[in-house]
């Protein structure tokens, strides 16, 4: 007898999932960027996860005899100065590269809602001081503010990415503050208030499913832009040093080689850099378009 | 008149604030964060009494709100500081080398605008087609772009390859003088005192860098130019403009594109601070002698006072660029300074 009205909700709840997944294979389908990207990322996952077994040759092994090599069937992204293999350093730079990335968006992500949430429904005094904070960071280039932030916490994968963090916070302060500022207006919003919920309960439970979309469209951005700045600080020999097979230490090291001919040290780890970048921004820039079609561009 | 002075008035007020709030950053950064300069300065193995004796140097050792008071007096004499590595005031050298960086910046900026205004224009008059869609495509990738492989391409390809650019070391070939410092930008000075050679050899040198910046901050100026264009061409009174007949060409320059140009401009105001800080890695490779190569070896010798100065420096002028732009708008559009 118990399984009887359950019946029908389940039976609903299917035709919402393949609702779903009917509707995201027509915004994908009419989104081939978003497709692009999002497989751009899958062969990055990939190598991310199985590369490093796979590589044949181990990142920070030496082999004078066969220095700068170009690229061949032996050495797919040719060797560097020291006999490196350029694929196999590549390829175990990802982990890290990634692994900075995620960190810095959950940080920036986590803190940035939460202030962006509070901000926004309170209101009044609170979100004044809260706008001139973002206001000030803003006022800083993200890469200055992040590399001056690594300048004096000192030369560790950590400071990194709490340096670029900080840099990120206010982009998700602002966006998260703006749709609350709307949504609390709204009539779910008003009537969760009228049953007697607590103002943590409608923040949390009410206003924020329907407040993160931006900030996570802004998030998938801001993993590329991560990848960026952190291999930028590592080019100029902040944050995370040689021989860390960094993607940014990568190109420093390989910059050496241009002068002499050997563009394929800082050519590969760099093109990785910005096809990852890429993937992340295709798939950014479409969920932009498809989430928020007055903001994007027709 | 009275809501325009008020609108200006408030305006300036806002910048003033930032500013205050920019200074208080830049404090909190150097001096509360968990890093110790001093500390830093003297290296992992120096003695406690030669690290005392750095933090009293550095007027580290007295409490945070003196420190701050110091830090504040010393601005206000326009005094950023003595930098460690060149033995003068952190002033002087960001002065002496800023028109380098600004020569960098206006032709990056100017090459992008131009860029961005033709592809725009030509990816919003022909919506939706192949070369609209390659043009988006242009300008993600722009966005994704890491600036110091891009100039090593660029490097490698034009200079090493085809022997087209100038050698990648600073603004001029050894050898050549550069022209009577007027305003420290060698094309207008050159310009200005005729000088044939220098000029030639300036735009030379000028080019690679310019073009790599200017590849990166083209694709938002596109991007905002196409949408600003969309916008504008939808609208009913370049329908109407169209129906009776005024060409084409002057609905899109002088009609279509001046109504796109608020956000255009504040596109550029943004782009600034993107490039000061691509300005850091452009000039470190190039050996451009500007600000961005300054902070650069001064982050690679731990010179914080020059480090702050520069930073100090950006956020400053990103503020005032901002500022400008805004006031410009209320002149420009009677909709702001009323609405």
């Amino acid at each position: 007898m118990v399984s009887e009205p359950l019946a029908v909700p389940r039976h609903r709840e299917q035709a919402a999932r393949e609702g779903r997944a009917w509707r995201a294979w027509y915004v994908l389908r009419s989104h081939p960027s978003m497709i692009a990207g999002l497989v751009l990322l899958a062969i990055v996952l990939f190598v991310t996860i199985f590369g490093p077994s796979l590589v044949p040759y181990k990142p920070l092994k030496t082999d004078p005899e066969n220095r700068l090599l170009p690229p061949s069937a032996l050495h797919l992204m040719g060797t560097d100065a020291f006999g490196r293999d350029i694929l196999s350093r590549v390829v175990n730079g990802a982990r890290l590269d990634l692994f900075i990335a995620f960190s810095v968006v959950a940080i920036a992500l986590g803190i940035g809602v939460f202030v962006g949430m509070f901000s926004g429904y309170y209101g009044g005094r609170v979100d004044d001081v809260v706008m001139r904070i973002t206001d000030v960071i803003l006022a800083f280039p993200s890469f200055i503010l992040a590399l001056a932030i690594t300048a004096i916490l000192g030369n560790s994968i950590p400071n990194v990415i709490i340096a670029i963090a900080i840099a990120y916070i206010p982009y998700f302060v602002r966006l998260t503050r703006g749709e609350v500022l709307s949504a609390k207006e709204r009539d779910y919003a008003e009537a969760a208030r009228c049953v007697g919920n607590s103002n943590w309960r409608i923040i949390y439970l009410h206003l924020l499913p329907n407040c993160l979309t931006p900030a996570l469209v802004q998030a998938t951005l801001c993993l590329g832009w991560a990848i960026l700045d952190a291999s930028g600080l590592a080019f100029l020999g902040l944050g995370i040093r040689p021989p860390t097979p960094e993607w940014g230490v990568l190109v420093s090291e390989g910059s050496r080689d241009i002068i002499g001919g050997q563009w394929w040290t800082s050519f590969f780890p760099g093109a990785v850099i910005v096809l990852t970048a890429f993937g992340f921004n295709l798939v950014g820039d479409s969920l932009r378009d498809v989430t928020s079609p007055t903001e994007a561009v027709q | 008149m009275g809501s325009l002075r008020r609108y200006v008035l408030r305006r300036l007020a806002l910048a003033f604030v930032t500013l205050c709030g920019v200074v208080v950053v830049v404090f909190i950064i150097t001096r509360i964060l968990p890093g110790n300069p001093a500390a830093v300065r003297v290296g992992p193995y120096a003695k406690p009494e030669l690290l005392a004796q750095m933090e009293k140097e550095m007027g580290l050792d007295k409490p945070l709100p003196v420190q701050f008071v110091n830090y504040v007096a010393k601005l206000a004499r326009g005094d950023l500081g003595k930098s460690w590595r060149t033995g003068q005031p952190v002033q002087q050298d960001l002065w002496q080398r800023l028109p380098a960086t600004l020569e960098l910046a206006l032709a990056a900026t100017l090459i992008a605008i131009i860029v961005g205004v033709v592809l725009g224009i030509l990816a919003a008059l022909f919506h939706n087609s192949w070369f609209d869609q390659v043009v988006r495509i242009f300008t993600i990738f722009g966005a994704s772009t890491a600036l110091f492989w891009l100039a090593l391409v660029f490097i490698f390809v034009f200079y090493y390859r085809l022997g087209w650019a100038a050698s990648p070391l600073g603004r001029l070939t050894v050898g050549i003088e550069p022209p009577a410092r007027i305003t420290g930008m060698f094309i207008v000075d050159s310009l200005l005192t005729g000088n044939a050679t220098a000029l030639k050899d300036t735009l030379h040198h000028l080019a690679l860098p310019a073009f790599t910046l200017a590849f990166v901050v083209s694709a938002p100026i596109t991007k905002i130019v196409r949408a600003g264009m969309l916008d504008q061409l939808n609208a009913d009174y370049i329908r109407t403009a169209k129906t009776i007949g005024v060409p084409m060409r002057e609905i899109l320059w002088r009609d279509a594109l001046r109504n796109a140009m608020i956000p255009i401009l504040t596109t550029i105001g943004i782009v600034f601070g993107y490039l000061m800080a691509g300005n850091v890695l452009v000039e470190m490779i190039f050996a451009w002698p500007g600000i961005g190569s300054y902070a650069w070896m001064a982050l690679l010798n731990k010179d914080f006072e020059a480090i702050q100065g520069f930073v100090l420096l950006i956020a400053a002028m990103y503020v005032l660029l901002n500022l400008a732009i805004d006031l410009l708008y209320s002149v420009v559009d009677p909709r702001i300074r009323l609405g």
